[in-house]
């Protein structure tokens, strides 16, 4: 098969898959929705594996080519194309692998669920949607994928239709990406209007031209054009990607069946918008306000989303709220230019945070769908492989060294200590303090959930145990990968220019160039790991974490209650959601009621159209006695009278 | 060929009115036989519309299948027929949704024949309205066209119908009236009523305000637009779904078709000099209506408030062309503007259409059209709730439904006008995804609200066919827009350069 028709393939096999398990679900039953979803996302990876192999292996050049035209219009193309590189081509291999575990793994999460095939359907489409996302050599592409995942996400978390906190997540999750949505759509307009494509390597052609250009937007206000585009094109990402203030709806999505929180919502959708801000580096680059903006945004959210993580009691809101944090730390590596550690913290995470959701899972299915760890505890003899793969994902996690998470976590602080702009210094705290806190919270969750006398009843305890292999499978192979591909692939990925035909660094403010002289090869890295500073703050959390929750439970109570002003806050959430219900949804609903009440119904109806209201009032009135055959056979007349009158003329002539 | 071409908008128009007229004579204890007479002309008009397509040379902007007679002597008036690239997607529409209409209307039981009959008179009027190039033709065909629709709010309609019909005739009739005028005065000046001749004739500044003005009024009516666009929502409240479906899918397009044949390219100085005007209750209609869909109780109500905020971006991609030229200096991104606009009509046509038809599956199971009383539908109807979806999702400007496609392009030319043009009609994205979702799972989600709605049946063979028919169409138009706008294309050209052109009298 020649590489055009393999990536043609690549995201047609899941559509193809999603259309007949969806609308053909009665025929092809449970079973055949199951193999047929498979099958295709298994295509979709090993086709992504050989264009991976072709790419980073036998050295393809980068392919960029249209598949068809959309529209032309105005001299503009709009255009349906692949960008294929090494970015896209690693990202496609992230996208195929883990949907592939979450589709085994649905097996045994689903298997007494109604929705079986409905829901393998949007799991296939949702595998579609993000690698028309990944692949898209241009805005309108990247636009279709972005609101396509957003759908797929939308009808994911509203799976259980029935709930109502489900259908309430679902519309939040919607509405939120939305405002992220209006800030890209606009950025899109913007790089339409001032690049007049919206291609991407022609933009990135156009984008050292307008260097000195500025946008006027309010008043005198001048902006630079580049830095308004990166900045409206970021707040796409930060709703896709759930930055702060626009994170709320991903813990919410946790309202979603736990494969999806994996899938989607931890290791592929909402890594979204760091794949665009990475894609987009060679327009990036050329704001350093933008730059500045995104790294103190991800340095907040990964501060305060963390500390979050320390307070839920519900296993897979930790879960959450760690990943709103990491997608903070990837967000600060945007920030710093380290564009190609972002990546890699993309990738090494989305195997280990998609490892410690479906352990979560599988955790959840063992307590017959109870999700609130402080009735767990003592699980791991019941439930070992989940228990040492959850292990393996939280040292990942928290970056012991040579486990995968280690490598990308440590050379994002690294970065950000060598970066010099506006919001450096406060990166720097956060992703040092987050260090703590990642520890902390990740302990946390291992000890209340398996370790420590258990808190469960009884009854459930001594029917918990360890869920079929389709389950564990995907654990154990989440593990391998979490355990040591950081380990094999640091160095060609950061150091030996594997990504740089995708992405673009200015050598002055380039982090890695100085880290690459630090950098001796993965072994000594992770060897001199064992001394750093970050490592002995992890190891902080970890023993405030074990002392707290696993030697002396009673400390955590008495803390509580110390510190109850700051728990408080924590649970809270810092009060967005309350900010985001009154003032932004009960605002808007006032202002509809006002407008459709007062707006619509008294001042034009009642005032405008006043008189002839009156008219109709008394019109009305009188017809009402009318029969309505009479007004029938009348109307028509005059009807057939006018018609009758042109079309005697066309016939007569 | 050719004598079958010259005929071929003539036998569009004439072959349901008559087939319609002779409908009328069809008794009611034979409804099975109108419904089938009535089915086999709409579907023949589809074909034959199909045939336009088929012979349509999409590179010119010159008027195609034209066919020219004198009618009245004495006024120059002419029975003149003809399309370009901006009617030809209409008249499919038109004829497209009456099959559909026809279809969905097989569970009518009263009074058959009269009910298609004017549906297909109502589509023969249609067709000729788009094709008509003589001014006094299209008014004739434009004021026609409001007694069927009359007629059918009027006897199928809801229990208020009888104050709905008059609103909805005062409005346009109201708004018709001015045009006439205009066009009159038109006549006096120029000595012809041929659109072509019209288009050409110089006019002062102030004389064209007076009749950008005048035929304003009376298509923002049609359209409708803010602040006289009231009676919609009434008229689709009342009218029977079929009604709702031809009034949302086609009829509101007429305001739009007219701005583009009459209004810019006629007085295309005072569109220049007023554009701030069109353009700021575009915005109004996109923002303000968005907030008052939200509110709606009644699902026929909401639809009706989102059809006026959807067809906002009609009327904002059609006036952007003088806005982008004095931001930019040159006329690039105005087709890309009216090119939006239009692709809106259409894809409007499809998407409201279908969401009409949807609240009529379930009307005709439950009688009820307000949101509080369903709840759950998706247990009870999961087909339906799929294409509900679909079609909802496509109202918010789902990527990959038609839905999208012109909004995002007159955003796009939005943006070159004016920053805050954008920003304002970028609203639609939060607030049509706000009223849409909203009812969706207002209705669709959730427990099953009542016992009604537990004894709910999913969707019938012939519900099935009208929503395949109409989700392929939409998803269609939004995965390749392209030969719809290459269809456009030329004309929309060659009407830019037109309005770009001054026709002041020297």
């Amino acid at each position: 098969m020649d590489i055009k028709t393999i990536l043609l393939l690549i995201p047609l096999l899941p559509l193809i898959g999603s259309a007949i398990a969806g609308l053909l679900r009665h025929q092809v039953g449970r079973s055949g929705a199951h193999s047929i979803t498979i099958l295709a996302v298994a295509g979709s990876f090993a086709l992504s594996a050989v264009v991976a192999w072709q790419v980073f292996v036998n050295d393809l050049p980068v392919l960029n080519y249209s598949i068809y035209t959309w529209a032309l219009i105005d001299g503009i193309r709009f255009e349906i194309g692949f960008l294929i590189d090494s970015l896209s081509s690693m990202m496609m291999v992230v996208v195929t692998f883990v949907s592939l575990m979450v589709h085994i793994y649905t097996i045994g999460y689903m298997k007494d669920d109604p929705g079986y095939q409905r829901f393998f359907a949007y799991i296939n489409l949702f595998t579609f949607a993000m690698l028309m996302l990944v692949m898209a050599n241009n805005f309108l592409q990247l636009f279709f994928g972005w609101e396509a995942v957003g759908l797929v996400s939308y009808l994911l978390i509203g799976f259980w239709f029935k709930k109502d906190s489900a259908t309430k997540a679902n519309l939040k999750a919607f509405l939120v990406n939305r405002a992220g949505d209006f800030g890209l759509l606009l950025g899109i307009a913007a790089v339409l209007m001032y690049m007049g494509t919206l291609d991407f390597a022609e933009a990135f052609a156009a984008a050292p031209g307008l260097t000195d250009s500025t946008i006027s937007i309010l008043g005198g206000m001048e902006w630079s054009v580049l830095t308004f585009i990166c900045i409206c094109l970021f707040i796409g990402a930060m709703g896709k990607s759930a930055q702060v203030p626009l994170h709320v709806w991903l813990p919410d999505s946790m309202e979603g069946p736990t494969p999806i929180s994996a899938l989607i919502h931890a290791a592929t959708m909402v890594t979204a918008g760091i794949y665009m801000v990475a894609r987009l580096s060679p327009m990036y680059e050329l704001s350093l306000t933008a730059l500045s903006f995104i790294l103190i945004i991800g340095a907040v959210t990964a501060l305060f989303m963390g500390l979050i993580g320390i307070v839920q009691n519900d296993i897979k809101r930790v879960v959450a709220y760690s990943t709103l944090s990491q997608l903070g730390y990837m967000t600060v590596a945007l920030g710093a230019s380290a564009y190609s550690v972002a990546i890699f913290h993309l990738m090494t995470h989305a195997f280990f945070k998609a490892l410690l959701f479906l352990a979560a899972g599988s955790v959840i299915i063992a307590m017959h769908h109870k999700q609130d760890m402080q009735e767990m505890g003592g699980l791991f003899r019941k439930l070992p492989v989940t228990a040492v793969t959850a292990w393996i994902g939280s040292l990942a996690l928290i970056g012991f060294p040579f486990f995968s998470g280690f490598y990308s976590k440590d050379l994002i602080i690294e970065a950000v200590k060598l970066v010099d702009r506006p919001g450096a210094g406060f990166a720097v705290f956060a992703v040092y303090a987050g260090v703590v806190i990642t520890a902390l919270y990740t302990f946390r969750m291992l000890y209340l959930t398996f370790h420590g006398p258990t808190r469960a009843d009884a009854e459930t305890f001594s029917h918990a145990q360890e869920p079929p292999w389709v389950v564990t499978l995907p654990l154990v192979l989440l593990a391998i990968p979490s355990l040591v591909i950081g380990y094999l692939t640091v160095e060609p990925l950061l150091f030996g220019g594997a990504l740089s035909d995708a992405i673009t660094v200015l050598a002055v403010h380039d982090p890695m160039i100085k880290l690459a002289d630090k950098f001796h090869g993965p072994f000594e890295f992770a060897l001199h790991g064992f001394v750093t500073p970050v490592f002995w703050l992890a190891m902080l959390g970890v023993a405030i974490a074990t002392v707290v929750y696993l030697f002396k439970p009673a400390l955590a109570t008495v803390i509580k209650s110390r510190f109850h002003w700051l728990w408080s806050i924590l649970d809270k959430k810092y009060g967005f959601d309350e900010f985001y219900q009154t003032v932004i949804a009960g605002g808007g609903m006032k202002l509809a009621n006002l407008f459709s009440s007062k707006g619509d119904t008294m001042i034009i109806d009642g005032w405008l159209v006043n008189g002839s209201a009156r008219v109709i009032d008394a019109l009305s009135n009188r017809l009402r006695t009318v029969q309505t055959g009479v007004l029938y056979h009348y109307a028509f007349a005059m009807i057939i009278g006018l018609v009758a009158l042109v079309f005697a003329f066309v016939l007569l002539r | 060929m050719d004598a079958l071409n010259s005929q071929l908008l003539s036998l569009l128009v004439w072959l349901p009115v008559l087939g319609g007229l002779a409908l009328l004579f069809v008794s009611d204890s034979q409804a099975g036989l109108a419904k089938s007479i009535a089915l086999i002309i709409a579907l023949v008009a589809f074909v034959l519309s199909l045939l336009l397509i088929a012979g349509f040379d999409s590179s010119t902007a010159a008027i195609q299948f034209e066919q020219k007679l004198l009618w009245i002597e004495a006024f120059k008036i002419h029975y003149h027929l003809g399309i370009d690239g901006l009617s030809l997607p209409l008249i499919v529409l038109t004829t497209l949704t009456t099959v559909i209409v026809v279809i969905s209307g097989w569970a009518v039981q009263d009074r058959v024949g009269h009910y298609m009959a004017a549906f297909l008179i109502l589509s023969g009027l249609m067709v000729g309205m788009f094709s008509a190039l003589d001014a006094m033709l299209f008014y004739v065909f434009f004021e026609a066209m409001l007694v069927p629709m009359f007629l059918i709010i009027g006897i199928w309609g809801g229990p208020n119908r009888i104050f709905a019909t008059i609103k909805f005739f005062l409005f346009t009739f109201f708004g018709s009236v001015f045009m006439l005028i205009a066009l009159i005065w038109l006549y006096l000046q120029s000595g012809s009523f041929a659109v072509a001749d019209l288009h050409e004739f110089p006019i002062s500044l102030q004389a064209q305000i007076w009749i950008f003005l005048a035929f304003l009024i009376a298509f923002a009516v049609k359209v409708p637009m803010w602040p006289v666009h009231t009676w919609l929502p009434d008229a689709h409240v009342e009218a029977p779904t079929g009604g709702s479906v031809v009034l949302a899918a086609v009829m509101l397009k007429i305001g739009g078709y007219g701005l583009v044949r009459f209004s810019l390219p006629i007085a295309p100085d005072a569109a220049a000099a007023l554009d701030w005007l069109v353009i700021g209750l575009s915005l109004v209609a996109i923002v303000y209506i968005g907030f008052v869909a939200l509110a709606q109780r009644d699902m026929k109500k909401l639809i009706a408030y989102s059809s006026i905020s959807h067809m906002g971006f009609v009327t904002l991609g059609l006036f952007l062309t003088f806005a982008i030229v004095r931001s930019t200096g040159d006329v690039s991104g105005a087709a890309l503007g009216i090119s939006g606009g239009m692709v809106q009509m259409i894809s409007h046509g499809f998407i409201s259409g279908a969401m009409f038809l949807a609240v009529g599956v379930l009307y005709d199971r439950m009688h009820s059209r307000q949101i509080a009383d369903y709840g759950g539908v998706a247990n009870t109807m999961p087909w339906f709730a799929m294409f509900a979806v679909l079609f909802f999702m496509a109202n918010s400007g789902l990527p990959g439904t038609s839905g999208f496609v012109g909004e995002f392009m007159v955003i796009l030319a939005a943006f070159k006008a004016n920053f805050w043009f954008a920003f304002l009609a970028a609203m639609t994205l939060i607030l049509g995804a706000g009223y849409s979702l909203w009812l969706v799972k207002r209705v669709f989600y959730g427990e099953i609200g009542n016992d009604s709605v537990a004894a709910l049946k999913d969707l019938n063979g012939r519900e099935w066919l009208v929503m395949t028919v109409l989700a392929l169409l939409t998803i269609g138009l939004g995965v390749w827009p392209h030969p719809l706008i290459d269809m456009m294309n030329a004309s929309i050209v060659e009407l830019v350069n037109h309005i770009t052109t001054t026709k002041i009298a020297p």
